[in-house]
């Protein structure tokens, strides 16, 4: 089967650069499949888990904000943080979520909507990180 | 006359700085080299920002005057995100930086406008804090820059500009020309304005899908690329103070080399006049026993 290749770049590093078969993201607009000979598209991703296969092995990315491109061939996606799953530090993960919750109870009873905003999107990248070491070490030891 | 001991004292002392000097210079040398291929793994990153929003600002339903972020007001206020390094012992570096500030300053209270300043880089901070109206001083961050960071800071921005703080906001900061030439650039941020940078490239071969709409994608991606400026603008600093301090450093290191040679000289001249003194005594005092 034809293959389109993917690109995963982060201000610091490229993070994953390889030919795959599928890859599923976590859009603005909701989760969206891309495989070889998908149309030209642009876009925006939220914070989630990405997940991507080439024949039989499969791999998990955590994503923070950005956005997507998809052009003939290719498919890249800007963004922000980005791990492999097996990269996670799940000690670090675990203190970023209980500070996100600390901080999202403060930010209710102030009624500090910024920062409640805020304290809600570093409380969702550290759920996915968490979600995602958790599957790394189940199932995929890579 | 110098003292023998003094002068041999001060050789030791120069010597020794160029010793410091040399070690400094190699670090300077080895942290160019890392700072300077984060530089060029970064570029692709934000030349690829640029081009998407400008397909998307082209894509027809889209109009700049929707967004916050690319509002053009009239300027009572003017925001200045200053990137300096947090160290010295880099020539004139950071002086530079301070110079463009200042004249960035004088220019725009010549036309009544209040410029009010986001220092980045300890050196910058130290100099305007008492001097002129500062917003927000980041220290200790250019050791490692970190998008986080960048991130930070280009939000205590956007969030003054939105607010009606500040009507404009400018970058200057320290532009790698090369590894002997960095100078201040400067560069205007908000309100974003796209017109800048010719080349007009198509990504995309006839309408692309956009998900969601290009008003809610620009949305969304105008924030980042502000990130991605100030990050951008932080590196670029960070990269031209070490190569600052690597040129500045090997003329140091030069200069102790020809004190030395100096002083050497001076030294031996010292000492030959004191032998010379030395014997003409004895020769002195021989005669005047002969005489006696």
């Amino acid at each position: 089967m034809a293959r389109i290749f993917l690109e995963i770049v982060t201000p610091d590093r490229v993070v994953v650069s390889e030919e795959v078969d599928i890859v599923t993201a976590p859009g603005v607009a909701g989760e969206f499949g891309v495989m070889a000979g998908h149309a030209p598209m642009l876009a925006g991703i939220k914070i989630g888990p990405l997940h991507y296969r080439v024949g039989d092995r499969e791999e998990w990315v955590a994503l923070s904000g950005g956005f997507c491109e998809v052009t003939g061939k290719k498919v890249t996606f800007l963004i922000e943080a980005a791990e492999r799953a097996y990269e996670i530090d799940v000690e670090r993960a675990l203190r970023a979520k209980e500070r996100a919750e600390r901080r999202l109870q403060e930010a209710q009873a102030k009624g500090d909507r910024v920062a409640e905003a805020r304290a809600r999107a570093a409380l969702q990248r550290a759920l996915t990180r968490i979600a995602l070491a958790e599957r790394a070490k189940a199932g995929h030891p890579r | 006359m110098p003292n023998l001991r003094d002068i041999r004292r001060k050789i030791e002392a120069v010597k020794k700085i160029g010793q410091i000097t040399r070690a400094m210079n190699m670090v300077a040398a080895a942290k160019l080299r890392g700072a300077q291929a984060r530089l060029e793994k970064f570029r692709p990153y934000g030349e690829k920002y640029r081009e998407v929003i400008r397909e998307l600002m082209s894509s027809g339903t889209v109009q700049a005057s929707q967004f916050p972020l690319m509002e053009v007001r009239e300027v009572r206020n003017v925001g200045l995100i200053l990137v300096t390094a947090d160290r010295g012992l880099c020539g004139a570096f950071n002086a530079n930086l301070i110079k463009e500030a200042e004249k960035f300053v004088e220019e725009r209270s010549r036309e009544g406008q209040q410029v009010k300043f986001i220092c980045v880089g300890r050196k910058g901070a130290q100099y305007f804090q008492k001097r002129a109206e500062v917003l927000e001083a980041y220290t200790d961050v250019m050791g490692r820059v970190l998008m986080q960071d960048a991130r930070t800071i280009a939000r205590r921005a956007m969030r003054a500009f939105l607010d009606g703080e500040i009507d404009e906001v400018y970058l200057i900061y320290g532009y790698f020309v090369n590894v002997v030439r960095q100078i201040p650039k400067r560069e205007k941020l908000l309100p974003l304005s796209m017109e800048e940078g010719g080349a007009e490239e198509k990504p995309f071969e006839g309408a692309p899908i956009y998900e969601p709409s290009p008003e809610e994608l620009l949305d969304q991606i105008l924030p980042m690329y502000v990130n991605t400026r100030v990050f951008a603008a932080m590196l670029e600093t960070a990269v031209s103070e070490q190569a600052a301090r690597m040129t500045a450093m090997d003329n140091a290191t030069r200069a102790c080399g020809d004190m030395v040679r100096d002083l050497t000289l001076l030294f031996n001249k010292t000492r030959q006049a004191s032998i010379t003194k030395e014997l003409m005594d004895i020769v002195g005092g021989a005669e005047a026993l002969k005489k006696a």
